[in-house]
C-alpha cells in the first residue's frame, strides 16, 4: 500500500484510503500490464534471443555478439541506418517547420478554413500503402511529373526520385510529409488557439514585429505541444515501413532501405530470426537513447516544481 | 512540387486581418492555395485515374481529366477483382473491417482514457515509469512484436480468436492515446477534481460523472485517430486472425500485388478509394471537432 | 456373390455414407498464388478436393513468399494452424517439423506408393526428414529458362538467338530499334535468379555445386566464378532500361516485343499462355541459355499442420493424396506451366517448353536447386548482394566477387 497521490498543488503527499487506492491500482492494471508484458518482456525477449542464433523459430543457442558483428558488417544495414538519418532529419524538420507555418496562416482568422484545413489533414486517413501506391504513380517518369512536363516541351526536364538510387528516400520523403504534416499541422493549431488573445496585444502594443512575437514569445510557450507532436513525429519515423515498401521496395537495389524493413526481412523473409533480433535491439537502443534524457526532463523536472 | 516548402522566415503580420486585398491576404491565400494543390494532387489523380478505362490510362497522362466516365474499374474493384480463388473483390472484407474496427476502437478509447485519467490526476508511485515505458513502446516497430505476442496470446488462449486481435490493437494504440488522454485531464481545472473529492466522490465516481462529460472532445480525437489507424491496418489483420475475417486492407494488398500480366492502375486506384472512403468520409465529417478536440487539450503538457 | 462379399459392400456403402455425413469438413488451405495463371492453377486444386466432399477455404496471401510466411509461421506455433499451406520444400520447414509442428504423411505415402511414381526423387528426399514424409510435392519448377520475344528480334532485324551468346551479339540491334535487350525485374530474388542462371549456363553444375553445397569459398573467390561475375555485369548493362519491379511485368515487356528476352523461372510460361502466345511462334524458351540443358528441381509443396479434430486430419490427408494424383497433377501443372512430379503420366496436352522440360528431366538432366542447399538466410545474403550489384553500375564484378565469397565461406 505504498501508493499515494501527489496531485499538482496539493501540499506534500497525504496518506490515501484503501479503497481508492485499490480502484486506481485496478484502473492502472491493464496500463502495467501492456507496460511490464507486452513492452519490457517483448524487449527483453528480443534483446535475449538477439544473442542467439534462432533461424525459424526462437531457440536458446547462444552466440554471443556474431549477429551484431555481422549486422554492422553488412552494407545493406548501413545504407538504412544512413537513410532513416536523412529521413529522420528531413522529416522531423520538415514537419514541424510546415506543420507550423501552415497552422499559423490558418490562424489569421481567414475565411474557407474548414476547407483548407480539410485539404490538409485528409492525407492522414491514408494508409501508408495507399499513399506509397499513390506517389510512387506521379513520381513514375512514364506516367506522372515528369511525362506531363514533358509533354509541355521541356523534353530535357528530369523528375524520378524513385528511380534514381541517389535521391530515392527523398522521394519517400515527398510522401510521408504528404501524409502526416496535417496532422502535425493540427496539433500546431491547436496549440496555438491555447495561446492567450493577450499576449498579441501586448506584443502589438511594444510593436514587436509579429514573426519575433512567433519566435520568441509564442513558441516557448508552446512547448507542450512540440514535445507531444516530437514523439509522434519520431515514433513514426523509428518505424517507416509500409511507405517504402510501397512505393520502393527499398530500391533502386538497396537506395531505400530502412531500418525496420532489414528487421522484418531478416526475420522472416531470410528466417534469421536472431539476425533481426539484433537489428531491432539496435534500434531499440537508439530510441533508449533520446528517450531517457526526455523522460528525465519531462518528469524530473515537474517532480520539483 | 517546390509547392510542398513553404517560406518560412516570412510569416504573417499578426493575428487580426483588416482589409481583404491587401497584399498580405494576397500572400496568404497564395500560399494557401498552392500547398493546398500539393496535397490535394494525389486525391485528384486516384478520383481521375479510376474514372478511366485502361486504354485511355495507357495514352493520356495522369492528370488529363477521363475522356469517357466509366465506373467499371470501381465494381471491378468492390466485386470481382480476384484474391487467389476468391473474385467477389472488396465487399469480402468490408464487413470485417467493421466487425474489427468498432470493438477496438471502443475497448482502446476506454483502456486509454482510464490509463491517461489515472496518471493525469492520480499520480501513484510509479505512474511516471510505466508512462514512460509506454511511450518507449510508441517507438517499437510492430514487427519486432509479432513473435512475442503469438506467444502472449497463446498462453492467453486467445490467439486466432476475434479479442485476441481487438486486444493487440489496444495494446499498440495505447501509448499515443494515452498520451493524449493525459494531456487533456491535465489540463482540466484542478479545483473539480479537488471540490469531487471533498464531496468524497471515488476513482470510478469522479471518472463517470464529472471527467467523462467533460471530454467528448478528446474522445472525439481518440475515435477519429483509432478508426484510420485500424481500418487501415492489413499486418495485425492477417496474422492474428483467419480467412474468413481477413479486414478490407488485405484484398486490397491482394488486388494492389497481384498483377496478372498489366497492373491495372484503374481497379487499383478504385480499390484505394474504396478502402479510404470509410476513414476519408470519417475526416471530412468531423475534421472540426477534431481540431477543436484537440485543442480543447490534448496537447498541454 | 456370397453373405461374406454383400456384408462387406453394405459396409463399404455405410463407410461412404458416414464419409457423407461428415462431408462438409472445411479445410483452410494457405499459399500465395495470386496471379493470373497461378491462381487459375489453385483452382484446379481446390476443383479436385471439393469433388471429394470437403471444402477448400482458400486463404491466399499476395505479395510472395516474404509476406505469407511469417503469417504462416505465426498460425503454426500460436496454436491456431491452417489445414494446408504452400511453402517451397528444402530446408524451410526443417524447424517446424523438428517442432512437432506439422503432420506426418508417411502412411499415405506409403499406402499410394509415392516412392514409386514420384520422380526425380529428390523430391520427396526433400520432404523426408528422420525417414518420415511430411509434404507434398505439386510441381516441379525450374529457374534455367531464357524467353524470348520473337517480335522484339523481327524488330531488330536479327534472328532469334539459340543461345546467351548469339544473344548478347544480338543485343546491340535491340538496343538500336529502341528495344530493352534483357527485361529484369528489380528485385533481389529475381537477380539472384537469373544469376544462379547465368552460374549454371556458363561454369557448369560442377562449379554451382561446388560452391553452393560444399560452400566452397576458395572455388566462389575463384577465377571461374569471375567469368560469371563479369558476364553479370554485361547483362547489367543490358538490362538496365527495364524500369519494372514484378517479374511478370517484366514478362510482360517481353510479350509485347518491348523487351527481347528475359530470364525467368518456368512460371513465366503460364503469363505467355494467359496472353494467348504460342511456343515456338510468339517467343522461344531456352533451357539453361541454350548452352547447358539442364533444368533444377525446385518447385512448391503443401504442408499440413498438426489440427487436434480427427476429420479434419482425415480431410488433409485426403487433400495430400488428391494434390498427388495423376488427373490432378496435369491438370494443375498444365495450368502452372510447371512440370508433374509424376514419371507415370502422359503429358500430350504440354506445350512446346514444357516438352522441352519433360525431356531433358527424362534425360536426367537434372541438378539440385538452391533451395535444397541453402538456407533462407544465406540466400537472403545472396539477394541482397545481387540487387545492389544489378542496380548499382558503378559496383565492379570484383567488388561483387569478393563479397560473394564472403557470404558463401560465412554459409551454413
Amino acid at each position: 500500500m505504498n501508493h499515494q497521490i501527489t496531485h499538482k498543488g496539493a501540499q506534500g503527499r497525504r496518506p490515501f484510503r484503501p479503497l481508492r487506492n485499490l480502484n486506481a491500482k485496478i484502473a492502472a492494471i491493464p496500463m502495467i500490464l501492456t507496460a511490464m508484458v507486452v513492452f519490457v518482456g517483448g524487449t527483453i525477449w528480443t534483446v535475449v534471443y538477439s544473442f542467439t542464433n534462432s533461424r525459424l523459430l526462437p531457440r536458446e543457442q547462444f552466440v554471443g555478439l556474431k549477429q551484431y558483428e555481422r549486422l554492422w558488417g553488412t552494407s545493406r544495414w548501413q545504407v538504412s541506418i544512413e537513410n532513416l538519418l536523412i529521413f529522420g532529419v528531413c522529416s522531423l524538420v520538415l514537419s514541424l517547420v510546415i506543420g507550423f507555418v501552415l497552422a499559423a496562416l490558418l490562424d489569421q482568422k481567414i475565411r474557407f478554413e474548414d476547407t483548407f484545413r480539410t485539404i490538409f489533414l485528409y492525407p492522414f486517413a491514408m494508409s501508408f500503402i495507399v499513399t506509397g501506391l499513390v506517389w510512387q504513380w506521379i513520381l513514375n517518369p512514364r506516367l506522372g511529373v515528369q511525362n506531363v512536363v514533358r509533354d509541355l516541351g521541356w523534353d530535357s526536364f528530369v523528375f524520378d526520385p524513385l528511380n534514381n538510387a541517389d535521391i530515392a528516400i527523398y522521394g519517400i520523403l515527398i510522401a510521408a510529409i504528404w501524409q502526416g504534416t496535417g496532422f502535425i499541422m493540427c496539433l500546431m493549431l491547436a496549440g496555438l488557439r491555447g495561446i492567450d488573445e493577450d499576449i498579441w496585444k501586448a506584443a502589438r502594443v511594444d510593436g514587436i514585429p509579429a514573426w519575433k512575437t512567433y519566435i520568441f514569445i509564442v513558441i516557448p510557450m508552446m512547448r507542450p505541444v512540440f514535445i507531444t507532436t516530437l514523439v509522434i513525429i519520431a515514433a513514426g519515423i523509428v518505424k517507416v515501413y509500409d511507405l517504402v515498401v510501397a512505393q520502393t521496395s527499398g530500391g533502386p537495389g538497396i537506395a531505400s532501405e530502412v531500418p525496420a524493413k532489414y528487421v522484418y526481412e531478416k526475420m522472416f523473409q531470410s528466417q534469421n530470426l536472431a539476425q533481426g533480433f539484433a537489428a531491432s535491439t539496435m534500434m531499440l537502443l537508439a530510441v533508449l537513447i533520446v528517450l531517457i534524457p526526455w523522460a528525465y526532463l519531462e518528469f524530473g523536472g515537474r517532480r520539483r516544481d | 512540387m517546390t509547392e510542398s516548402v513553404a517560406p518560412v522566415g516570412r510569416g504573417p503580420n499578426g493575428p487580426k486581418p483588416r482589409r481583404v486585398f491587401s497584399r498580405r491576404n494576397i500572400f496568404l491565400y497564395g500560399i494557401l492555395g498552392l500547398v493546398a494543390c500539393y496535397y490535394a494532387l494525389p486525391l485528384y489523380v486516384m478520383v481521375v485515374t479510376s474514372l478511366k478505362g485502361m486504354p485511355e490510362i495507357r495514352m493520356g497522362n495522369i492528370f488529363s481529366p477521363p475522356v469517357e466516365v466509366t465506373f467499371q474499374p470501381w465494381v471491378k474493384a468492390w466485386a470481382e477483382a480476384c484474391t487467389g480463388l476468391n473474385c467477389d473483390g472488396l465487399s469480402r472484407g468490408f464487413w470485417n473491417s467493421v466487425m474489427i474496427t468498432v470493438p477496438s476502437v471502443v475497448l482502446s478509447i476506454a483502456i486509454a482514457s482510464v490509463n491517461g485519467y489515472a496518471l493525469a490526476n492520480w499520480r501513484f508511485k510509479g505512474a511516471n515509469v510505466f508512462f514512460t515505458i509506454l511511450i518507449f513502446g510508441a517507438f517499437i516497430p510492430y514487427q519486432v512484436m509479432i513473435y512475442p505476442l503469438v506467444i502472449i496470446l497463446r498462453e492467453m488462449g486467445l490467439y486466432g480468436s476475434f479479442w485476441g486481435l481487438v486486444l493487440v490493437h489496444s495494446v499498440f494504440g495505447m501509448p499515443i492515446l494515452t498520451l493524449l488522454f493525459r494531456n487533456y485531464f491535465s489540463s482540466l481545472p484542478e479545483e473539480l477534481f479537488k471540490a469531487a473529492r471533498v464531496d468524497g466522490a471515488g476513482f470510478w465516481g469522479i471518472f463517470l460523472k464529472i471527467m467523462l462529460p467533460m471530454s467528448v472532445p478528446i474522445f472525439v480525437v481518440a475515435m477519429i485517430l483509432q478508426i484510420t489507424g485500424i481500418w487501415n491496418d492489413f499486418l495485425f489483420g492477417v496474422i492474428y486472425t483467419k480467412p474468413a475475417n481477413y479486414p478490407m486492407t488485405v484484398q486490397l494488398n491482394n488486388i494492389v500485388n497481384s498483377v496478372q500480366g498489366v497492373k491495372e492502375y484503374n481497379v487499383n486506384m478504385a480499390a484505394t478509394m474504396i478502402t479510404a472512403l470509410v476513414p476519408l468520409t470519417v475526416y471530412f465529417i468531423s475534421g472540426r471537432l477534431f481540431v477543436r478536440g484537440i485543442a480543447a487539450g490534448a496537447v498541454k503538457g | 456373390m456370397n453373405l461374406k462379399t454383400t456384408f462387406s459392400v453394405a459396409a463399404v456403402v455405410a463407410a461412404s455414407c458416414a464419409a457423407g455425413g461428415a462431408q462438409a469438413t472445411e479445410l483452410e488451405v494457405t499459399h500465395w498464388w495470386t496471379s493470373g495463371g497461378e491462381a487459375a492453377a489453385a483452382a484446379e486444386l481446390a476443383k479436385a478436393f471439393n469433388a471429394t466432399g470437403n471444402t477448400w477455404v482458400d486463404g491466399a496471401i499476395a505479395g510472395s513468399g516474404g509476406v505469407a510466411r511469417p503469417i504462416i509461421v505465426s498460425r503454426i506455433i500460436g496454436g491456431d494452424p491452417m489445414g494446408a499451406t504452400q511453402l517451397n520444400h528444402g530446408r524451410q520447414a526443417e524447424e517446424l517439423i523438428e517442432a512437432g509442428l506439422l503432420q506426418d504423411l508417411t502412411e499415405v505415402a506409403e499406402a499410394e506408393g509415392w516412392a514409386d511414381f514420384v520422380n526425380p526423387t529428390s523430391l520427396l528426399d526433400s520432404c523426408t526428414l528422420d525417414g518420415k514424409i511430411y509434404c507434398v510435392p505439386v510441381n516441379i519448377h525450374s529457374w534455367e529458362w531464357m524467353w524470348l520475344s520473337h517480335q522484339a528480334f523481327e524488330d531488330a532485324g536479327v534472328d532469334v538467338p539459340a543461345d546467351w551468346n548469339e544473344f548478347v551479339a544480338a543485343a546491340p540491334a535491340l538496343q538500336e530499334a529502341g528495344k530493352v535487350p534483357l527485361a529484369m525485374g528489380g528485385q533481389g530474388w529475381q537477380q539472384n535468379g537469373a544469376f544462379g542462371v547465368l552460374t549454371y549456363a556458363i561454369g557448369g553444375v560442377d562449379l554451382w555445386s561446388q560452391i553452393n553445397a560444399d560452400k566452397d569459398a576458395e572455388a566462389a573467390a575463384g577465377p571461374e566464378m569471375g567469368k560469371i561475375f563479369e558476364a553479370a555485369a554485361a547483362a547489367r548493362e543490358l538490362a538496365k532500361d527495364s524500369n519494372v519491379q514484378d517479374w511478370n511485368q517484366a514478362t510482360n515487356l517481353v510479350i509485347t516485343g518491348q523487351a527481347g528476352a528475359q530470364i525467368m523461372g518456368d512460371w513465366a510460361q503460364g503469363e505467355f499462355q494467359v496472353a494467348g502466345q504460342v511456343a515456338g511462334e510468339d517467343y522461344t524458351c531456352l533451357p539453361g541459355l541454350g548452352l547447358n540443358e539442364i533444368i533444377s528441381t525446385g518447385g512448391d509443396a503443401f504442408y499440413f499442420p498438426k489440427l487436434d479434430d480427427p476429420a479434419k486430419t482425415e480431410a488433409q490427408l485426403k487433400l495430400a493424396s488428391t494434390m498427388i494424383s495423376k488427373q490432378v497433377q496435369v491438370a494443375f501443372n498444365l495450368k502452372k506451366g510447371s512440370l508433374p512430379v509424376r514419371g507415370d503420366i502422359d503429358l500430350s496436352a504440354a506445350n512446346d517448353c514444357m516438352k522441352k522440360g519433360l525431356e531433358i528431366l527424362a534425360a536426367g538432366g537434372i541438378v539440385p536447386t538452391g533451395d535444397n542447399v541453402l538456407t533462407a538466410d544465406t540466400t537472403g545474403q545472396m539477394e541482397d548482394l545481387q540487387t545492389e550489384f544489378w542496380s548499382d553500375l558503378s559496383m565492379t564484378a570484383e567488388e561483387a566477387q569478393a563479397r560473394y565469397a564472403d557470404i558463401i565461406s560465412d554459409a551454413d
